[in-house]
């Protein structure tokens, strides 16, 4: 079973897959830092994952489509912004809200546009890295991929050290564990929120765009199949630190890529029950590590001024 | 601003939002309303459907209502919903041949009951032992639950004479009983009394008072002496167990069987209902009426007009946004008309 081309296709799976997981993760990551819990970041993947879709589809450009992708999270992020930072409404009120809106409006664009010639878009581009590309199973597995894939690893090392060492990163920790001290530093907490807000739509976004249009080659309603609220628990287990979020979706990846991989080793397992094994490693994982989930102090609540 | 204009905005700005959004894909908002109308409620065979159809929808309202009083979100109702409706499925034709028709309709409801509330325990636990976040969890068991039950009819309960994987078919003579040569079966009453009792439940009983309390603050509750964890862990399985029985009478009563990969994702739906009740068990008869009209309406004018069903899923989102935006802006006006 552990022949050249099993490996070969589970592990390029696994990256294909665990992209999307990785950059809602860390996307989620930001907003739960700043003291959002984006409940709608499922929403944000799927507006991102067919605004991503339209555009390639009609420019012949993945850059573009990852733009748009991006764009699309952004909007649904920015009612997250006006609706919770700004008014301070139930952020999982309206978190539900958009993914049920966001769900709907995607599959009923779909119906019109696509459901009767479910266009696909061509192969990704493929950036194969020089040496390391040549590498016997590792190379055609992890070094020949969408540049995107690369993006968001370096992703990872730079919002690890933009945590720790930047203004930005650290007003972003100071909203989610004590907001009334970032005021009283005279920083805007609703700003600071509002901003880290958004930077989840955009990387929900992208991810959506890659797991359409990189994944898949199309958009299909739903698509996204609760990989945002994977992303949720991948903040939630990473305790704040990026490198965690990318070793989760490494994992959720690689049992996701079990399906097409155990096909091309000739193994039929029904998908259902390949299909459950991310959810169930979840599980496993925070039943194990119940103990260490740990979120901010002021998360889920709403900022207001001189409120004890 | 009053109540009835605070609950009715909000559904207005929907529709009219929902309208515009017609118009752009080209098709007329007032002929898609109208008929939407015109088969959801204004039709006998439409009418029949609708009530039909609120008996599910009503016990899942009372199963989030029970949760969302007692600060629980359990967001796994559609998990739960299919196992129960599978375990159901799977067990009905088998009983109804060793014992009387009732006595198998009653068993089945019990036991979709008992399933869907195992199906809880996990995040139940999970929240009152390590306070982790039930949504996440629920949700995530949710999933898991659509599989296995799409794993057991595909591989445990497949009824071997059909071609398309599906649980044995339960005969119609054995469902549950129409009331007065109509087409509604008696799940309707059934859900109008659970519903009323959980209301008075989470209303007039010490039970519920105490619910209440951890919902609002489990700080107060744990001073107060209640048992946070284990009202947690009850909350979670009477909520689940709801939906459970919501699956049991949607079976026994309509359909009958169960087909792999049905889902009918009710879970989520129900949520704007139940906030747009004010988690009140009596109002939200009202918006299930209403919800459930627009969903056999919308069914209708799916294939008549070519709007398909998603639509629905769109208005409600609206629906529970703008619902908290008009809350917003009245609480508001009353903060300042107070200053």
């Amino acid at each position: 079973m552990l022949t050249q081309p099993f490996l070969v296709a589970l592990l390029f799976g696994a990256v294909t897959a665990g992209v999307p997981l990785l950059l809602a993760g860390m996307g989620e990551q930001i907003s739960e830092k700043a003291g959002v819990l984006n409940i709608g970041i499922e929403g944000m993947m799927l507006l991102g994952a067919y605004c991503g879709f339209v555009a390639a589809y009609y420019s012949g450009s993945f850059a573009l489509g990852f733009l748009a992708g991006g764009l699309g999270g952004m909007a649904v992020a920015s009612l997250v912004a006006l609706l919770c930072v700004r008014l301070g409404l139930n952020q999982i009120v309206i978190g539900i809200a958009l993914t049920l809106g966001a769900e709907g409006l995607t599959a009923l664009l779909h119906h019109f546009q696509f459901s009767r010639t479910y266009p696909r878009l061509d192969e990704a581009p493929v950036l194969a890295l020089p040496l390391l590309a040549d590498l016997p199973i590792l190379g055609p597995a992890l070094f020949a991929h969408n540049p995107l894939v690369y993006v968001s690893v370096a992703l990872v090392a730079f919002l690890g050290w933009a945590f720790r060492h930047t203004y930005a990163g650290l007003n972003l920790e100071a909203a989610g564990v004590k907001p009334a001290a970032l005021d009283a530093a005279g920083i805007s907490v609703v700003g600071t929120r509002i901003g880290a807000v958004l930077a989840t739509g955009f990387l929900a976004g992208v991810g959506g765009a890659y797991l359409a249009n990189v994944g898949a080659g199309l958009f299909v309603p739903f698509m996204t199949h609760g990989a945002g609220f994977i992303g949720i628990v991948l903040a939630m287990l990473a305790r704040g630190k990026p490198l965690w979020v990318l070793i989760g979706a490494a994992l959720f990846g690689l049992s996701l890529a079990l399906t097409t991989a155990l096909q091309v080793a000739g193994i039929n397992i029904p998908t259902d029950i390949v299909q459950m094994l991310p959810f169930a490693l979840i599980m496993l994982v925070l039943v194990v590590f119940a103990r260490h989930s740990v979120l901010p102090a002021a998360l889920g609540l709403p900022y207001e001024r001189g409120e004890r | 601003m009053n109540t009835t204009w605070r609950v009715l905005l909000p559904i207005l700005l929907a529709l009219l939002a929902g309208a515009v959004v017609l118009i752009f894909l080209g098709k007329d908002p007032l002929a898609y309303y109208g008929y939407v109308m015109e088969r959801g409620i204004f039709s006998w065979g439409g009418l029949q459907e609708t009530i039909t159809r609120m008996a599910p929808l009503l016990l899942i309202a009372a199963g989030l209502i029970v949760a969302f009083r007692a600060g629980v979100w359990n967001l796994g109702g559609d998990g739960q919903y299919l196992l129960a409706a599978v375990v159901t499925a799977a067990l009905a034709p088998a009983l109804v041949e060793v014992m009387p028709r009732a006595l198998t309709l009653v068993i089945c409801m019990v036991i979709a009951f008992v399933v869907a509330a195992i199906w809880s325990l996990l995040p139940a636990f999970l929240r009152a032992r390590y306070g982790i976040n039930e949504i996440v969890t629920s949700l995530m068991m949710s999933f898991l639950g659509i599989s296995l039950a799409n794993v057991l009819v595909k591989l445990f309960f497949w009824d071997p004479t059909t071609t398309v994987p599906q649980t044995r078919t339960l005969a119609i003579a054995d469902r549950l009983p129409r009331i007065f040569g109509s087409n509604i079966h008696i799940g309707i009453l059934l859900a109008l009394v659970v519903i009323i009792l959980v209301h008075l439940l989470m209303t007039r009983t010490a039970f519920g008072l105490k619910l209440q309390i951890v919902g609002a603050s489990p700080k107060a509750a744990r001073h107060a002496g209640l048992k946070v964890g284990a009202l947690t862990v009850v909350t979670f399985a009477l909520s689940a167990g709801l939906i459970g029985l919501a699956a049991a009478v949607e079976i026994l009563g309509v359909w009958g069987n169960v087909r792999a990969d049905w889902n009918p994702a009710y879970g989520m739906l129900v949520v704007p209902l139940v906030f747009l009740a004010r988690l009140n068990g009596l109002a939200v008869i009202g918006f299930t009426f209403f919800f459930s009209s627009l969903m056999i309406g919308g069914e209708s004018a799916a294939r008549r007009i070519g709007v398909p069903q998603d639509f629905v899923l769109l208005l409600m989102g609206l629906v529970l946004a703008f619902l908290a935006l008009v809350e917003y802006l009245d609480h508001r006006r009353r903060q300042r008309l107070g200053a």
